[in-house]
């Protein structure tokens, strides 16, 4: 909370000294098109995540974004693309200092999520694979596939700082 | 371990138990979490260890990919009639387990020496 209460309101920012030069910049985006390999989904979650430590976020959205990437590359090349050579995953990342959203898109036929079994279920609990897309879930404020399921959506919107 | 890959892994023997240090930060890559499964079954199918520790010290990250080799890693062991314990896992990891209600399938320590106590 600001202490100087009694001058006319200002925008909040203007307030926030101890924040970076670099936290009032925006924010920042590109958009690339990878083969279905695990080293250029590496590089790829590798920007991605300097852009997030760049901008601020916390460890833990760190942690919880890099995790949902891996999960969702890797789904991208690996199921959507079935590792094709040929086949290429398109992603669209914008970091602003109150979130991360990224567009991840296969060139594969798609999946219906709701036919995705629970891998928590007694029956799934021992199987090697299938937990993917409920980990993206757990850590981040939003994941959406669009209709045809080739395409998900990651946001994470800032985690909220204790201020005191 | 006949292997020619780097090792992932650091094996120390404490009396009969096997501790098994992951060496990566990161398991996330499938090329590297294949080696690191690789180098743990080794130790049921060509070492013959049946009391092993998984030591999560240094792991920082950890994919699903790697959740499943350490499924696989569990059937092993049991199948060998032997005992896998989990120590020393980092808050955000074990969040990871208890996302997926495998904290419940496996055997969590806080350290070494209490994952050791319990054999």
């Amino acid at each position: 909370m600001p202490v100087v209460s009694w001058v006319v309101p200002k925008p909040l920012h203007v307030y926030s000294l101890n924040r970076s030069v670099k936290a009032m910049v925006t924010e920042s985006s590109f958009e690339v098109s990878i083969p279905s390999e695990t080293t250029a989904g590496q590089e790829v979650q590798e920007r991605i995540i300097a852009m997030l430590e760049s901008f601020e976020f916390s460890a833990r959205d760190v942690f919880g974004m890099r995790l949902a990437l891996e999960e969702a590359l890797v789904n991208a090349m690996k199921h959507g693309n079935k590792m094709a050579s040929d086949k290429s995953v398109r992603v669209l990342c914008n970091v602003s200092s109150e979130k991360v959203y990224v567009e991840i898109e296969d060139e594969g036929e798609g999946f219906v999520l709701e036919q995705v079994p629970d891998p928590t279920e007694d029956e799934n609990l021992e199987k090697p694979s299938g937990r993917g897309i409920m980990l993206m879930q757990a850590f981040l404020t939003v994941v959406e596939y669009n209709d045809r399921g080739n395409c998900v959506v990651l946001e994470k919107l800032r985690e909220e700082e204790e201020t005191e | 371990m006949a292997s020619n890959a780097t090792r992932r892994i650091d094996v120390e023997e404490v009396g009969t138990v096997t501790i098994a240090k992951f060496l990566d930060k990161k398991i996330l890559d499938e090329t590297n979490i294949q080696i690191i499964g690789n180098q743990l079954f080794g130790l049921v199918d060509e070492d013959a260890r049946d009391s092993i520790v998984l030591d999560f010290s240094n792991v920082e990250y950890l994919s699903s990919a790697a959740l499943g080799k350490l499924i696989t890693m569990n059937k092993k062991v049991k199948a060998a009639k032997g005992k896998l314990r989990l120590c020393s896992i980092r808050p955000e990891i074990y969040e990871v387990f208890a996302i997926t209600k495998l904290n419940k399938l496996f055997q969590i320590f806080d350290d070494q020496e209490s994952a050791l106590a319990s054999f």
